[in-house]
């Protein structure tokens, strides 16, 4: 009791003090801290002359924040980087796929029945979880590998913080906080990792603001989607000479729309339930550095790619158990998998979608990389149309044709096409990025508008996308 | 088989890393626990892995690291606990990362506290380190980015910054390693007591505002005697931060 008697006089003592000494307390201790900083500097640095790397770092943010260049070259930047995911990517994933599906998985086959496995349980482990898992290393892999470095590298040279630089006057007009450009950029490699990120935001309405429109960043998990049907699609419908080329604008398109609904959602956000006052807070431009390189890729390998796949594949394996599942255990004469499919169509009709993707979708949310191998077997066991290996099995087709024959068999259209990569986009969160906002925020409530919110902007686009094109067309 | 050494330098114990285990992320049964501090974008993650042999991703931007990471070190068979707290330019405000690294210094009581500044930009990065000075008295300046500031022309005289701030002052380079030994033989010396520290106290203070801190001081290191920052303490009570209030009123200082 007189702990807290003493507790109190210290607190009594505490605020006469603040009357005695006015408001100005916090500056005057600020400002002394300052003088003391340049007696201090004054005494002990010698600065010769202001020539050196400062000059360069001068002329190099003259160009890469210039009002004129720094959107261009960010763009640049941004489709350099893709672009040479996708070529790259392709090799490795094509080898990948081949050893792990069509060696790997026929030998896993006859294994397990050569020591008497029953078909169920063989089905179970090697169609069902095993190929998820393969799948998700086949394709998710070699993206990553080269993507989580190349980004790292730009890290590392200290362009990020010129994006935030940029694009901070947009944020400032969404009511969000700049610092939000660059959780915005971990995003489109990871979303869990982006909403990690949001710890450096010091207001909390911006860091929810930052967490809640995370999602529109577009991930890794959803790149290769993307890459894909509008290899498929979106290619088909120019030239061949510039198919490429439209491929690669529609996969930077999708991105920059995404970055486009971030800052809408955050505008909408900051003026209705997250109302209040921008903070302003000083950004550093730190000076660049050559990256150490090979420490770098090293480190982006060790740190994110193989952190990133770990999860992915601890997620893909139940998922690939349920496909299996519900493809594989029949209710009256229909398997669950043809009964969900079919009691969505009309609703996937509407947005001009199927209800084999958004069963996918459904049965996808642990993991995004899933999505397309989960269409394709759900469409080849729906059409009836003979292909891949069995039901349930979850498969890719080497060539992008075949992939795209199956597409088609399903009733697929180039609205179809880019309603997908529309709703790639503007969907909920994966359940790892689930988790940490839930994590982050410690609130049931955000977690569930930040999960919801995207789905509902993903409905409400594609629908519209959908009656118009019907409309036109 | 016994080598000779080259020159006078190889005999110097600061001069090899031999002594030196690096134990990542091994941190059971540590002597000294160890926190390091500094503004974002000064290399602090490459010093802490530079320290500890761990690679605990670096970037290129500030507020890379957001949540602590750990590692250790063993030196002349003591056991070192490395502790890389969020970079923040000040400990006075309320963002998360900032209460992360004050309460750690404040309240994790380190042994030694590592200041890493980045010496193209001092002045800038004197204002966290006159704070951390304030709240700590064990501590030990990282003069780090020397090659930068070399680069730049920017010459800095280590002995009387040393003398200015009260602590041992070591210059490096931690990309390329260099003045890592030293480092890590001058914490060595700060935590066994063989160097004592005399940490600058802030001065310019308006005489007024000096008085008020002095009497709550005061009436603080009266009613706790065991904290030793009572003057920070007494800069936090009147600024109103209800961490540190609730923290005095439960005597709980953890």
């Amino acid at each position: 009791m007189k702990e807290l008697e003493e507790f109190d006089k210290i607190i009594a003592l505490s605020n006469e003090l603040r009357w005695q000494i006015g408001d100005d307390f916090h500056d005057d201790l600020t400002e002394a801290i300052y003088a003391d900083a340049a007696k201090i500097v004054k005494k002990t640095v010698v600065q010769n002359s202001q020539k050196g790397t400062l000059g360069i770092d001068a002329k190099i943010d003259n160009i890469v924040t210039s009002k004129i260049w720094g959107f261009p070259l960010m763009l640049f930047l941004l489709g350099f980087v893709l672009w040479l995911t996708i070529i790259g990517a392709n090799y490795p994933s094509a080898m990948l796929s081949s050893l792990l599906l069509d060696i790997v998985h026929p030998f896993l086959k006859e294994s397990t029945a050569a020591i008497g496995f029953p078909w169920w349980l063989s089905g179970f482990l090697v169609d069902g979880v095993y190929l998820a898992v393969a799948w998700v290393i086949a394709v998710m892999l070699p993206p990553m590998a080269i993507f989580f470095p190349l980004f790292t590298l730009l890290e590392d040279f200290g362009y990020l913080p010129r994006v935030a630089f940029n694009m901070d006057s947009l944020f400032k007009k969404s009511g969000a906080h700049g610092k939000q450009a660059l959780t915005m950029s971990m995003g489109f490699g990871c979303n869990a990792a982006g909403v990690v990120a949001t710890r450096i935001i010091d207001s909390p309405r911006e860091r929810l603001i930052a967490i809640i429109t995370n999602n529109f960043s577009l991930c890794n998990g959803r790149w290769p989607t993307q890459i894909l049907l509008a290899t498929i699609f979106i290619g088909a419908v120019v030239p061949e000479s510039y198919s490429s080329i439209a491929s690669l604008a529609a996969v930077v398109g999708i991105a920059v729309l995404g970055i486009f609904f971030m800052f809408f959602f955050s505008w909408a956000l900051s003026k209705t339930v997250l109302k209040g006052e921008v903070s302003t807070f000083n950004l550093e431009l730190p000076p660049y550095r050559t990256p150490v390189f090979w420490k770098t890729i090293y480190t982006s390998l060790i740190d994110r790619t193989l952190i990133v796949l770990w999860r992915a594949i601890v997620f893909a394996a139940p998922a690939g158990a349920v496909i299996w599942l519900i493809c594989n255990i029949t209710l009256g004469d229909e398997s669950i998998a043809a009964y969900l499919v079919h009691s969505m169509d009309g609703f996937g009709f509407i947005l001009g979608l199927n209800g084999v993707i958004l069963l996918a979708y459904i049965v996808a949310i642990p993991a995004n990389e899933i999505v397309i191998p989960t269409i394709l077997m759900l469409t080849v066991m729906v059409t009836g149309i003979s292909a891949g290996s069995g039901s349930g099995v979850m498969f890719e087709l080497d060539s992008v044709s075949a992939t795209a024959d199956i597409l088609k068999a399903g009733g697929w259209t180039l609205l179809t096409a880019i309603n997908v990569m529309l709703f790639s986009l503007l969907h909920n969160p994966c359940s790892t990025t689930i988790y940490t906002i839930y994590q982050e925020t410690k609130s049931l409530k955000w977690t569930v508008v930040a999960s919801i919110l995207p789905v509902i902007a993903g409905f409400i686009v594609t629908f519209l996308v959908a009656q118009i094109w019907r409309i036109i067309f | 088989m016994k080598t000779t050494p080259k020159s006078a330098c190889e005999t110097c114990a600061h001069h090899s890393l031999e002594n030196v285990k690096k134990l990542g992320v091994d941190i059971t049964n540590v002597d000294f626990v160890i926190a390091l501090a500094g503004n974002p974008n000064t290399g602090k993650s490459t010093v802490f892995n530079a320290l500890t042999g761990l690679r605990q991703h670096t970037g290129n931007w500030p507020g890379k690291t957001v949540t602590r990471a750990e590692g250790a070190f063993e030196y002349q068979q003591k056991k070192f606990k490395l502790i890389d707290l969020p970079g923040t330019y000040s400990l006075m405000s309320r963002s998360e990362d900032e209460e992360v690294a004050r309460n750690f210094i404040l309240f994790g009581k380190p042994n030694v506290t590592i200041i890493v500044v980045d010496a193209s930009r001092l002045e800038r990065n004197l204002n966290l380190t006159l704070q951390i000075l304030e709240i700590t008295s064990n501590a030990v300046l990282c003069l780090n980015l020397m090659d930068e500031a070399q680069k730049n022309n920017i010459q800095i005289d280590t002995r009387s910054l040393s003398k200015e701030l009260g602590i041992p002052v070591v210059a490096t380079s931690a990309r390329s390693k260099e003045g890592i030994p030293e480092l890590i033989a001058t914490i060595s010396d700060v935590a066994l007591g063989k160097i004592i520290c005399k940490p600058h106290k802030i001065k310019n203070i308006p005489p007024q505002l000096e008085q008020a801190i002095k009497k709550l001081s005061t009436a603080i290191q009266n009613q706790y005697p065991t904290v030793s920052n009572s003057r920070w303490l007494a800069f936090r009570v009147l600024e109103g931060d209800t961490h540190i209030i609730e923290a005095l009123k439960t005597g709980d200082f953890s």
